[in-house]
């Protein structure tokens, strides 16, 4: 049970933190079309934004989450199903960011996702 | 130019969106395999005492091959971010796993470690993967 609780905050922050990042992301690319300013200045709004401090903490969450599960499950358990991260990726995106996830790139995003469960797997 | 920016509808990334995509790439593989390097030299960290974990820590941070990893990293950060703004995070996530293969190619050719059938099968996997996912729209809104 614990195992489980701290495995789906790995995947759920992670990646929820990395699609918050997204989301600050856009939001100042848009605005930098109104002024067509630089990278620095781009990355500097989203910095101003909510959503990217809320993301690094999730990441954080995520890391040291990782860290602690380490500390009690197999890691050849762990990193492979951390492979996880790719479909809730491609579902976060479509339900949250409004992405349009096709048959075609749900294939391609579930082949990544085994080849990166077999690598890791073959690595422990 | 910003409009097509925004609005970039076509099957392919933008030559400098692609070249961005892959030096996130090559940076998190080439940050993690030096890090990894940087790391067996240093040998292995135990857990306790703390002020053992504090001084393989600085130890590690001195050797050059550990700062250059970081300051990689840190680029791939950068880099990701500015992906993130202009192509699906749906696209760039599962195209950055080509990482991973990159790394087992860089163990094989630069450190002659062993390819194993399983880690060439989950190569070939993400390569299929990345594959078809490039052949999707990388940018599905506006």
């Amino acid at each position: 049970m614990r195992t489980t609780v701290c495995l789906s905050i790995v995947i759920l922050a992670g990646t929820g933190g990395e699609l918050l990042a997204a989301h600050a992301m856009k939001q100042s690319a848009r605005l930098q079309v109104i002024s067509g300013s630089a990278v620095g200045t781009l990355l500097q709004r989203a910095f101003r934004l909510g959503p990217m401090w809320v993301g690094l903490m999730l990441q954080a969450l995520a890391f040291f989450t990782f860290l602690a599960l380490l500390s009690w499950a197999d890691v050849s358990f762990v990193v492979p199903a951390t492979a996880l991260n790719y479909v809730v990726g491609a579902a976060g995106s479509a339900l949250f960011l409004r992405e349009h996830v096709d048959r075609t790139r749900w294939a391609g995003v579930l082949l990544v996702c085994v080849g990166v469960a077999v690598i890791c797997a073959s690595e422990l | 130019m910003l409009q097509a920016y925004v609005m970039n509808d076509s099957k392919k990334p933008s030559l400098g969106t692609a070249l961005l995509l892959a030096l996130t790439i090559v940076l998190s593989a080439g940050g993690n395999f030096l890090l990894s390097s940087g790391m067996k030299q240093v040998g292995s960290v135990e857990a306790s005492p703390l002020l053992a974990v504090v001084r393989a820590i600085g130890h590690a941070i001195g050797r050059a091959e550990i700062r250059v990893g970081i300051l990689a990293l840190l680029l791939w950060f950068i880099c990701s971010l500015v992906v993130f703004s202009r192509i699906d995070f749906s696209y760039a996530q599962p195209a950055s796993a080509v990482g991973y293969a990159l790394v087992a190619f860089l163990g094989y050719a630069v450190l002659g470690e062993a390819v194993t059938a399983a880690r060439w099968v989950g190569i070939g996997c993400i390569c299929a993967g990345v594959t078809l996912i490039g052949r999707t729209p990388p940018r599905t809104t506006a």
